[in-house]
Order: C-alpha cells, then structure tokens, then sequence
C-alpha cells in the first residue's frame, strides 16, 4: 500500500489534477457511450414495433 | 454444430443476446481488480512519482483504439469480398467505441504531456497519426450516416476503412521511425517489458478489462442494427412483439 491517507491518495504527489482529470473523463467517456447506446436500443425497437403495427393495418 | 449457423443475422442475434451478460460482467470484474493494482499495488514510479498511474488507462486505450481499427478493417475486407451482410454490421458496431477509445487515449496523453513535457500537445508523429485515426472513425461512421442505400453505405464506409488501415502502422511504428517526443513502447514481442512486473500486470488486466468492455458494447449494438435490417422478416417480427 503506497498511501498514507485518503487525502494522500487524492493528491497524487501534486498530479491529482492530471491523473483524476485522465481517470474522470474516460469514465464520463464510457457513462455517456452506454446511456447513448441504451437510449438508441430502446428508441429502435419502439420505432421499429410502431412501424410494424403501422403496416400491419 | 455448424460454425455458419452463426453468420445468420438470426442465430446471431440471440446468440449475441446470451453473450452479453457475460462479457459486461467480466468487464467490470477486471476493471475493479486492475484499479486495485493501479492504485493500490503499483508502486510509486522512481521517475514519474505518482503521474505515471495515468499509463493504467492511457496503454490500454491506445492499444484499443488501433485494434478496434483493425478488426473493422477485417470485417470490411470479409465484407466486401463475401457479402456477408453479417461483417458489415459488426464493423458498424465497433466504430463508435473505437472513437471513444482513440478520444481517451489522446485525452489522458495530454494530461500525461503537461506534466512530463510541459505541454498537452506537440505535433509529433506519435500523436498527429493517433489524431488522423479520431478523423478516420468520424469520417467512416459519418459516411456511414450520410448514405441512406445500406448496401452502398457499407461498401463504401468499408473501402474508407480499409484505405484508412495503413495508418495503424504508422501509428504503431512511429516511435521508432520518427524522433518522437512520446516515449518508445514499453513492451515488445522481441525484447522483455522495461518496466516493473506489477505494473505489467495491472496494465495487461486494464487492457483486458477494455476488451471485455468492448466485445459487450459491440454485440449490444449489432442486435440493433441487425433488428433494424432483418425488421421484414417474421423472426424479427416475433421478437419485436416479444421484447
């Protein structure tokens, strides 16, 4: 173990702003792409079924 | 079992569905154990101090964002000289990730730049050419977006992609052919990694953990798209009624 403390640990030797600012957007980065990927799976498949109720009429 | 069953949108498609769960799992149980040796294991660097834990993320993405390429070059290439309607739409399905990793790889080397060399950016080889992938993914899955005729999109997003390929090289040689400011590799097929074993480790099981993570986003998306292509057909039909 290579920390002392929490507050040790969120410094980062003074490169906290770099290495939390790389970690925090490939998070965000990987968030947003399963939201999006969510979003889109659920919005095809409701346009999908409305277009197959619509031809069936 | 006949290993074509599963070129069939159809049989894929569920196949696809059972998979999923597994590889989303294991993505997560790797990223946990790899941040544990990240963060908690991996020593303090004796050059970079504490900066260097950026290279957890950093290696993998970069490593991510060519493979990626190459896969959907190959899917192209089978593509295009098959017509196998089934390695088009796994080639669209891995685009967007393939950018997401190309972005974090160029973003993390940018907050691993300022620190080390003092700057979040230099035209470099290494860099310029990672930074042509991020337009080769923008510009494929906008052509892709621009042409409505599916079978002309794919033919013609996958040509881009395959003419695009010869980057991949550069990108991955450039440390050796150009007098780069980014380092060389650290690890090698020929020679024994130039770094510490632990940190080997937790970087191998990032790496992992990114592929995992991909196979699941990837195959999630196919589903889509193949229930969007395959929507006239009465198996497709019954799964909408389902779903």
């Amino acid at each position: 173990m290579e920390w002392a403390s929490w507050s040790e640990f969120w410094h980062m030797a003074g490169y906290g702003l770099y290495v939390w600012g790389s970690y925090a957007v490939t998070l965000a980065a990987i968030l947003i792409e399963v939201i999006l990927l969510k979003r889109a799976g659920t919005d095809t498949r409701r346009r999908l079924k409305r277009m197959q109720q619509w031809e069936e009429q | 079992m006949n290993l074509y069953t599963y070129a069939s949108p159809a049989n894929f498609y569920h196949l696809a569905g059972k998979l999923i769960p597994w590889f989303a799992w294991s993505a997560g149980l790797l990223t946990i154990w790899g941040l544990y040796i990240s963060f908690f294991l991996a020593p303090t660097d004796f050059q970079q101090s504490e900066a260097y834990r950026i290279i957890f993320i950093h290696v993998p993405a970069a490593w991510m964002s060519m493979f990626i390429y190459l896969v959907m070059a190959f899917w192209g290439a089978i593509g295009l000289a098959f017509n196998t309607r089934l390695s088009f739409m796994m080639a669209r399905a891995l685009a967007p990730t393939g950018a997401m990793f190309t972005f974090i790889a160029l973003w993390t080397g940018a907050f691993w730049g300022k620190p080390m060399w003092g700057a979040w950016w230099v035209w470099d080889a290494r860099l310029t050419s990672e930074l042509i992938l991020l337009f080769l993914y923008v510009g494929i899955i906008a052509l892709w977006a621009a042409i409505d005729d599916v079978k002309r999109g794919d033919r013609a997003g996958s040509l881009l992609t395959l003419i695009g390929a010869i980057n991949v090289p550069i990108i991955y040689f450039s440390v050796k052919w150009w007098n780069t400011l980014h380092q060389g590799s650290s690890i090698n097929l020929t020679k024994a990694p130039s770094m510490a074993a632990i940190m080997l480790q937790g970087m191998l099981v990032m790496a992992l953990a990114a592929w995992m993570y991909t196979i699941a986003v990837a195959l999630i998306r196919v589903r889509r798209i193949i229930l969007e292509r395959e929507r006239h057909t009465d198996w497709a039909k019954a799964i909408l009624e389902t779903e």
